[in-house]
């Protein structure tokens, strides 16, 4: 059962669109990042779900319950903003007892709940300190305890590890996995970072000029990208074009414009038709050109080329070879004897199921 | 090296103790010499120490009453400019958006370019009997009886808040501007009204503006000569227009200084006991 339902949520200001005709299902205890560029519609679909922007036309549920004319306050959700917006003019403790103190909930009972909510962030010992008086990762951490004391029904996390430097963002976003695990709430995160949104979601939404791009799992907005969009967000990729070869034992081909011929395990389009594959970086496997292939009875891409510009990183190295047609970004990790150098004939192999068909 | 800093911080700030120096500290000590002496110096008057013009304020009845009518007077300026100041600064800075806002603060300032003693007597045309204010009512009411309200208490009121409003409105725009938008918007998540968000956030967090508000505006107008002078008619008598008398028509500044000191230590009083009250309430971040 889904916990928050978008249906056909649409905003408009003026002649710009920032949310069209977005549908979307968060389910109960998931939690979903909103992925998307800036200006993508990923927070004004998460201001319309608090309460912030009146959707010009569509429909919010949380639990069934159509919310749309329901005051922020009454909406019983909890909310994290990218600056944590702790009031400054109250102590740690009353910053976490708001919400329950607005909802006149008894002194005792406030008192056992802060103290309980303070202990799972682990900053028991931290009530009467302003919250001028925290560090960023402090703060960060009383802003998500304030937003779950009252046990809301949705929690939003607005960038809520933006301001962070990196190493406290990786601890923080396992420290946020672990609460919102041991809290079981349905949360919905916005980001603009993409392994953020890969780490922490369940599920990940790809937004792009107000509409939603691709829906899916991790692993399947990463291997299984639908366009050439979705590919591109998470960082680098390639893009090999040609025209369908038709498919063939639950494999398609595609002849690329060099005439090689390029195996998928995606379902190619009718033959003769455009066809645009995508393969990560990191599929590729690197060889030089004599070496032989350890070829175990699977098919295998082959394309030959010279590196043009290795990149040296540490971990990995980062080889731009040309095939003549297209130039490749290729990521390996820094284990072989020799790395290759400007000028090297090089074989790439990869496998059917890492090339990608995208969508026209 | 530090005692070389200390000496570039006192040299970089030397002019403006100097400047502070010239212009209030010694008028303030020869206003307070004059204050102890037994009377005017002047012609072959020998002028000796005395505690007498203190003793003044304590012996006649007359100058507490005049005291405690200053102190109400500044009361209820401050009491109306917060009432009218808070929530006009309120909708100034939370609630216009964009260039109609400068547009109204100009508008809000520009009392502050017209002399105010030019100010003061449009209000007498305004407030007088057959006035503005009164043609207007007979317009409308042709048997309405007359509302001149010149030469009374209100008639001051009225005056001293146009002139100090801008004070009020001004610090607490200042401070209400200065709210992250977000702390609201957190405020509203977290489950409170508009009506608490604006009691437990917003108010707490522009009372140090206000506060300077009702100090800009009480200190002054509990010495206001010139606003009770003009529009109070039999009502004008103050701490504020007695002082004045001294100095200019009576010529005993003696008592005038000591009087002054004396406003002075009470106001200040106020705001001495008011202290603990406000204490926590004003730390913010």
């Amino acid at each position: 059962m889904s916990k928050v339902d978008i249906r056909n949520v649409s905003k408009r200001y003026g002649d710009v669109i920032a949310l069209n005709d977005v549908s979307l299902s968060f389910g109960e205890r998931e939690f979903f990042g909103l992925l998307g560029p800036s200006g993508s519609g990923k927070t004004t679909l998460l201001r319309s779900i608090a309460g912030f922007v009146e959707p010009t036309s569509g429909e919010i549920l949380i639990e069934g319950g159509d919310i749309s004319r329901i005051p922020t306050y009454k909406r019983d959700i909890g909310m994290v903003f990218q600056n944590y917006a702790l009031f400054p003019h109250m102590t740690i403790f009353e910053n976490v007892a708001f919400p329950l103190s607005v909802r006149g909930v008894k002194d005792a009972e406030i008192r056992s709940r802060v103290a309980n909510i303070l202990e799972l962030v682990q900053l028991g010992a931290y009530g009467s300190r302003r919250p001028r008086e925290l560090s960023g990762g402090q703060q960060q951490r009383i802003a998500l305890a304030r937003a779950l004391v009252s046990r809301p029904r949705v929690l939003l996390l607005d960038e809520p590890l933006g301001a962070l430097d990196k190493n406290l963002r990786q601890q923080m976003q396992i420290e946020l996995r672990q609460i919102q695990r041991e809290v079981g709430i349905t949360t919905i995160l916005v980001t603009h970072d993409q392994e953020e949104a890969l780490t922490l979601s369940d599920r990940i939404a790809i937004f792009r000029k107000g509409e939603v791009v691709q829906t899916g799992r991790p692993d399947e907005i990463y291997e299984r990208p639908q366009n050439a969009f979705a590919a591109e967000f998470f960082g680098a990729t390639n893009f090999l074009e040609g025209h369908s070869a038709g498919n063939n034992g639950g494999l398609g081909s595609v002849r690329l414009d060099d005439g090689t011929l390029v195996l998928t395990s995606d379902v190619v389009p009718a033959n003769g038709e455009r066809v645009v594959t995508t393969v990560r970086p990191e599929k590729f496997r690197i060889s030089a050109a004599k070496a032989a292939l350890p070829e175990d009875g699977q098919p295998v891409n082959v394309l030959s080329g010279t590196v043009v510009r290795p990149v040296y990183i540490g971990a990995s190295v980062t080889y731009h070879v040309t095939t003549g047609t297209s130039e490749l970004t290729v990521f390996q990790q820094n284990r072989e004897a020799r790395l290759f150098e400007t000028g090297d004939r090089v074989v790439l192999n990869w496998l059917p199921q890492h090339a990608v068909v995208l969508a026209g | 090296m530090k005692l070389k800093r200390e000496w570039i911080g006192l040299g970089l700030t030397a002019p403006a103790y100097a400047w502070l120096c010239v212009t209030v500290i010694l008028p303030l000590a020869m206003m307070l010499y004059f204050s102890f002496l037994s009377k005017m110096p002047m012609g072959n008057a020998e002028p000796a120490f005395s505690l007498r013009q203190y003793m003044a304020f304590f012996q006649k009845d007359f100058y507490r009453f005049l005291a405690w009518r200053s102190l109400m007077l500044g009361f209820h300026v401050t009491l109306f400019c917060v009432l009218i100041g808070y929530p006009a600064a309120f909708v100034l800075a939370r609630l216009v958006k964009g260039r109609w806002r400068e547009a109204i603060l100009l508008l809000v300032v520009l009392p502050f370019w017209s002399n105010a003693l030019i100010r003061i007597f449009a209000w007498t045309m305004v407030l007088r009997t057959d006035g503005i204010v009164d043609q207007m009512l007979h317009f409308i009411l042709p048997g309405a009886p007359s509302i001149g309200i010149l030469y009374s208490y209100p008639a001051i009121v009225i005056g001293l808040v146009h002139s100090f409003l801008p004070y009020m409105i001004l610090t607490c725009y200042i401070s209400l501007q200065a709210i992250d938008d977000t702390l609201v918007e957190a405020g509203q998540a977290l489950g409170a009204s508009n009506l608490t968000v604006f009691r437990r956030i917003i108010l707490p967090l522009s009372l140090p503006g206000l506060f300077v508000g009702v100090v800009l505006i009480f200190v002054p107008v509990v010495g206001a000569f010139m606003e009770p002078r003009i529009l109070g008619g039999r009502q004008s008598i103050m701490l504020g227009t007695v002082i004045e008398d001294q100095f200019t028509e009576v010529f005993n500044w003696p008592l005038g200084a000591a009087l002054s000191f004396t406003l002075l230590a009470i106001v200040s009083l106020i705001f001495l006991a008011a202290y603990p009250l406000l204490k926590n309430r004003l730390k913010v971040s």
